[in-house]
């Protein structure tokens, strides 16, 4: 994400904690709504302290240009965009490398949960919305995908959850926001599939022993249960609400 | 946006799949491999004339091209005080059917972005040592990955090229103005090393059904279920990892092929060095022949080697190129007294290798070093396999030999004057027309940036 970095505040005070005060296992204050947009098929909002994402789920549909349709599956499609005002300093919102390649590993981490095959010839889109950026940019919106999902009713294995694990003046720490992640030594985002006990997204920004990475990886998936725990009864509200209203 | 990709890169038949599928349950692999071998990796360093650094790495039937180029520019306002680096890679369409001409695709972008996260985040580069007007000029590290042929694994392919490529680069000279703090580049002069240090490279370990594969070619990646990327340092610590395919993996196959990335990725290292140093040392070896040929006075001489190098600035471009080659002498001298006792270093665990690493490595070496096949008349160019080893292992110990002999004092190499004249004639058509065109690209570049 970069930015002007300034001077580097010290991420691990005296007493342990992080420099907002966290605990390193200690995940943000979390919030997730779904059904927050009236078009989408399925959509969802999740906040990791102060980053923001909406996310939508159009389809299945028709899949547009036909040429892209597969014989025996659905496609999924999949757009990771920042508004040019979720930054410090304005973003042209052209699409970036770094949005493109997030596009692509967040796609591939929602492939194996979705059951594509039950749609042939269909597309089905995920057009995720960086409002606010505050670090853990790409495991909100990998949270907020799959509730947005799920709220469209696609069948899928299981949920997915996201959350980064970083390392931070030599601590291994959950759920890194903007700070940590400018003047930390390492972040690492991972999502899971808790149900299933599969990983569909890892990636390693930074350096790390074996042993490191074993713990960090550790840490992640104990975060991705807290999260997974609050997206199951997110859905389920939903579905409580519906049914005082009738 | 995102799509599955709606064909592979290669459409592999069905029975061919089912086929690498049960090959890989039990241990084995199409092309006769073992599920952790590395396909032959032949390097080829500083292939281009025009670039400050570069390599050519087949990998297989893979072929990647990495040009470096150092440019000044200016640094990022958040580090004023550091060079910078800049990777992009180009799958040209003559790689692969699939490949079609336009911008970088998300998996170019993928690519370019993984071999620059393992370079930056490790520090490979000494970025420091690349400020020309701190805050205001910097050196721009241009590193331009090429895939000009497709048969799988080309992070792994590029990121072999790329550490080559760094490991023979070298900066301009660049001569900056006082007053108006303008710079002017001589691209036909390098002054030193590109700083280096630590080195990385990537290691793509495939998962096909419970079995995890090293280094898949195009079939077996048109079958994998997904793939990770681990970019590891020559220390064995993870510099980054990359989840790549549209699969799920489990924690335990995640840490196993850690430990075979790391084991692999400390191998890779050291051949991709091995390889670098012979052909570097062997190339330098004949420089230094042509060179002797004209000065020798200049040779003997160490005190007047300064003063030369002191006119430089103000002197004609006849006494820059003289003072550069004396002080370039000076430079490998110095280096090439480590250069043999880390060799000795490295050949221990290389010996460790499996026999056909050995050959692989004997054989990218032999490949990278034409340039000194030419001049060794008495051994043929081409050679059975295993006759190729040795030789190539005998060729190995004479560039030591050479090499050491250098350092301690240089009569011996006078008895090779017959072949340093062969490659002296040889090589002076060649050299005065290409110095011509460097000086004529050079006066482009001046009006350019004028």
């Amino acid at each position: 994400m970069g930015g002007t970095k300034g001077e580097k505040p010290k991420l691990i005070l005296e007493n342990g904690l992080r420099h907002d005060g966290r605990r390193p296992d200690e995940l943000r204050p979390i919030k997730m709504q779904v059904g927050v947009l009236k078009n989408a098929n399925g959509s969802a909002y999740v906040e990791f302290g102060k980053t923001r994402v909406i996310a939508a789920v159009y389809g299945p549909r028709e899949a547009q240009p036909k040429h892209i349709a597969i014989p025996y599956r659905a496609v999924l499609r999949c757009r990771y965009h920042m508004a040019p005002f979720s930054t410090d300093e304005r973003k042209s919102p052209a699409p970036t490398r770094r949005e493109i390649e997030l596009s692509k590993v967040i796609r591939e981490a929602l492939e194996p949960v979705v059951l594509t095959e039950m749609f042939p010839r269909a597309a089905i889109d995920v057009f995720i919305e960086v409002i606010s950026a505050d670090g853990g940019t790409r495991t909100t919106s990998l949270t907020a995908a799959s509730l947005a999902l799920a709220d469209a009713g696609i069948p899928m294995k299981d949920l997915v959850a996201a959350v980064a694990v970083g390392k931070v003046d030599g601590v291994l720490v959950l759920d890194i926001d903007q700070v940590e992640d400018n003047f930390g030594e390492a972040d690492m985002p991972v999502a899971a599939a808790p149900a299933l006990g599969e990983i569909t997204l890892l990636q390693l920004n930074g350096v790390l022993t074996r042993e490191e990475f074993e713990e960090a990886l550790d840490l992640a998936l104990k975060g991705i249960e807290q999260i997974y725990k609050m997206q199951k009864e997110t859905l389920k509200k939903k579905y409580l609400e519906v049914e005082v209203e009738v | 946006m995102s799509v599955t990709p709606s064909s592979p890169d290669y459409i592999i038949p069905k029975l061919k799949a089912e086929t690498i599928a049960s090959l890989v349950k039990r241990g084995t692999r199409l092309d006769g491999r073992g599920l952790h071998d590395i396909r032959q990796v032949e390097i080829i360093p500083n292939y281009l004339p025009k670039a400050d650094g570069s390599a050519l790495v087949k990998l297989g039937n893979t072929q990647v091209l990495v040009g470096v180029k150092l440019e000044v520019g200016t640094p990022y306002p958040d580090t004023p005080d550091q060079g910078v680096i800049i990777v992009s890679a180009e799958f040209v369409p003559m790689a692969s059917p699939v490949f079609e001409p336009g911008p970088p695709d998300e998996n170019a972008i993928e690519l370019a972005r993984v071999i620059d996260r393992s370079i930056r985040e490790l520090g490979a580069i000494d970025l420091s040592k690349l400020v020309l007007i701190p805050g205001k000029k910097v050196w721009v590290v241009w590193i331009d990955i090429y895939v000009l042929d497709h048969d799988g694994n080309l992070v792994d392919a590029s990121s072999i090229a790329t550490l080559a490529a760094l490991l023979t680069a070298k900066i301009p000279k660049a001569v900056i103005s006082e007053e108006d703090e303008q710079i002017v580049v001589d691209k036909t002069t390098h002054v030193a090393q590109l700083p280096l240090l630590r080195k990385v490279v990537t290691v793509t370990v495939g998962k096909l059904g419970k079995a995890l594969i090293v280094d898949p070619d195009l079939e077996e990646e048109s079958v994998l279920d997904t793939k990770i990327i681990f970019a590891i340092s020559e220390d064995g610590r993870i510099a980054g990892i990359q989840k790549s395919g549209p699969s799920s993996i489990t924690k335990d196959e995640v840490m196993r092929a850690t430990d075979i990335a790391i084991k692999k990725g400390q191998e890779l290292i050291k051949i991709i060095e091995q390889a670098v140093e012979t052909a570097v040392k062997q190339a330098e070896t004949k420089e230094e022949r042509k060179e002797e040929e004209g000065k020798e006075e200049k040779e003997e001489a160490p005190e007047a080697k300064e003063s030369v190098a002191e006119e430089v600035t103000e002197g004609t471009k006849e006494v820059k190129e003289a003072s550069e080659t004396t002080e370039a002498a000076e430079e490998r001298e110095e280096s090439k007294e480590e250069e043999v006792i880390e060799e000795r270093k490295a050949e221990e665990p290389v010996k460790e290798l499996e026999e056909k690493g050995r050959v692989e490595e004997e054989t990218a070496k032999k490949e990278a070093a034409p340039a000194a096949q030419e001049e060794k008349e008495g051994q043929p160019t081409e050679a059975e396999p295993e006759e190729g080893k040795e030789e190539a292992e005998a060729k190995e110990e004479e560039a030591k030999e050479a090499g050491k002999e250098e350092v301690e004092e240089k009569p011996e190499e006078k008895q090779e004057e017959g072949a340093r004249k062969e490659a002296e004639a040889k090589g002076a058509a060649g050299e005065e027309e290409s110095s011509k065109e460097r000086k004529a690209s050079d006066e482009e570049n001046l009006n350019s940036t004028q």
